[in-house]
């Protein structure tokens, strides 16, 4: 056992007996930068070739093609529109759910939390399966045009991040006093809709806002569903620079990972400041 | 609206409020699974069999499913052993508090950072004229004559990887955090070296999260299409990949024998999510 060299005052802190001896410390540094070799070498590379475009000097010719490549902007927009079609979707079914099931039908939360776990069941291959089966063929037919595909897509999309959307969504409830809230905004006359919209929104926000971040960071550059839809979002247009561009590909690759560090970055900045609050 | 109608709105609200949510879950997740369970239980001729189950030992079925159940296992082992060792190094390993938070913020990215760029990044280190395969070749070793290809099974397990481990820290952190300080404090006052303590008191502790963390990522890792994808364009035997050929065309010439393949993914997937959520369970008795 090893003496702690400053006092300590906060007993979480004191790190008395587990406190970690040199040799535990040598294996952990030794384990910690063998790890961030192995993630940081591949985002090193990319980025070493993304400089590379031009012939003899390093610069930022690669991501001056990807921006000006006709189809980098329109299937990016598309895919932001997208997500957002698909947070705000998810958004008005799960809020409302979330809240009922807390605060009226606490017997259906586990049929509810089951359900919202089960794209975490169903992989994205085998939902576009089901989906282009339902829909695609008479009656229905959904998968004829590509605006009614895209409804699809975004209904998809929604269904996916109801895992991170419940988790999320519930956790805020559980952290207020929701019963009260409500009794209180009942009692001076407000209807269901003014509490949702005025009470619990609000008090949602930081829940919300990690919810609809991380959606956006997995939807942004979905692949799967969007290719079998035919659709020309991010991910395809991404799959298909990769086979058949050089240098534009690590551009792409490293402008993908700051979106998602950016979305990530964001989640951690909100929920820190709403736990100071 | 009306203090009048509320009374009736009240019991009707009641199930009305989660309606959208079954409709919408029914509409999007439960039905197309359930058409595809309806489809691969219907013979040609329209009757209900069980053949399409059984011709799942076709040998390109096994093959993708051999290769599928391969390449998770082996990515959930290792993500699991070496995202534990992580987690344990930033968290017990006295790393400081910057490398802990500056890891789990990394994961978070990391975890998400799935699909095509993941693919894309690793060409540019391992493919043909990544960085490293350069490096090897100015060192005088050709990595792609020694029977390493980044397209194949060892390469698709190093990029798997990429993922597996973030997820690993992220679930196993708040375990680590859960051990409480005074086992170890009564283990040591009964005379245990922190080699027993670990054998005998926090390894039993958090065995049923590390295994049940490895089980999702066994799931994480079959059910991953996109990586794969992007990087084998299909010339890989995978499960996932599989499905995805078989919708673009029927390449098993058997459309029955498909939607089996998807329900069986689907059987797996549920399985090891069951366990995942018993051992969870068992695990939060302890670090609840």
């Amino acid at each position: 056992m090893t003496i702690s060299t400053a006092p300590v005052p906060v007993a979480a802190e004191a790190p008395a007996p587990g406190e970690p001896t040199k040799k535990r410390r040598l294996w952990a540094w030794l384990i910690f930068i063998g790890g961030a070799i192995y993630f940081l070498v591949p985002l090193g590379a990319t980025f070493y070739w993304s400089l590379r475009a031009e012939k003899d000097v390093l610069g930022f010719e690669a991501y001056r093609r990807l921006f000006e490549d006709s189809r980098f902007w329109p299937s990016f927009t598309e895919s932001v529109v997208n997500a957002v079609a698909a947070i705000i979707l998810s958004l008005l079914i799960i809020v409302p759910t979330a809240y009922w099931v807390t605060l009226r039908l606490p017997k259906l939360r586990p049929v509810v939390e089951f359900i919202t776990l089960l794209p975490f069941v169903i992989p994205a291959v085998v939902l576009v399966f089901g989906l282009i089966r339902l829909y695609g063929r008479p009656p229905l037919l959904l998968t004829r045009t590509y605006g009614s595909s895209r409804v699809l897509l975004v209904c998809a999309y929604a269904a996916l991040s109801f895992p991170y959307m419940f988790r999320s969504v519930d956790n805020g409830l559980r952290a207020m006093d929701v019963r009260s809230l409500t009794e209180a905004a009942q009692s001076l006359g407000a209807g269901w809709a003014t509490i949702l919209r005025r009470v619990i929104f609000p008090n949602l926000r930081v829940a919300l806002l990690s919810g609809a971040l991380l959606t956006f960071a997995i939807v942004i550059g979905e692949l799967t569903i969007a290719l079998f839809m035919a659709q020309h979002t991010f991910g395809p247009y991404m799959a298909e620079l990769t086979r058949s561009k050089v240098y534009e590909p690590s551009a792409m690759a490293v402008v993908a990972f700051a979106i998602t560090w950016v979305a990530m970055g964001m989640i951690a900045l909100i929920t820190r400041s709403g736990q100071r609050r | 609206m009306g203090g009048a109608r509320r009374p009736p709105r009240f019991r009707f609200g009641r199930y009305l409020g989660v309606l959208p949510f079954f409709v919408f879950s029914g509409l999007f997740l439960i039905g197309p699974t359930v058409i595809l369970a309806y489809r691969s239980l219907e013979a040609p001729d329209g009757s209900l069999t069980l053949d399409n189950y059984r011709s799942l030992t076709d040998p390109n079925v096994m093959a993708a499913y051999g290769m599928s159940i391969r390449l998770s296992l082996l990515t959930a082992l290792i993500g699991g052993v070496f995202g534990f060792l992580l987690a344990w190094a930033v968290s017990l390993g006295g790393l400081g508090r910057s490398s802990r938070s500056g890891l789990s913020t990394f994961s978070g990215v990391a975890s998400n950072f799935a699909g095509v760029p993941l693919a894309a990044a690793f060409i540019f280190t391992l493919g043909r004229i990544g960085v490293i395969t350069s490096l090897f070749e100015w060192m005088g070793v050709d990595l792609y004559d020694t029977g390493f290809s980044l397209y194949g099974f060892w390469g698709l397990t190093l990029v798997y990887l990429f993922f597996q481990f973030p997820l690993m820290v992220l679930v196993i952190l708040p375990a680590l955090d859960g051990l409480k300080q005074d086992w170890r404090e009564a283990a040591e006052n009964l005379g245990a070296t922190p080699r027993q303590y670990w054998r005998r008191v926090a390894f039993p502790i958090l065995l049923p999260s590390i295994l049940g963390t490895m089980i999702l990522l066994f799931g994480n890792a079959f059910g991953a299409h996109a990586t794969a994808y992007a990087l084998t364009g299909g010339s890989i035997p995978l499960a996932t990949l599989l499905i995805g050929q078989q919708i673009s065309g029927d390449v098993l010439n058997n459309p029955g024998l498909g939607y089996a393949v998807a329900m069986g993914m689907v059987f797996i997937m549920a399985g090891s999510i069951l366990i995942y959520s018993i051992l969870q369970r068992r695990s939060e008795r302890w670090l609840g």
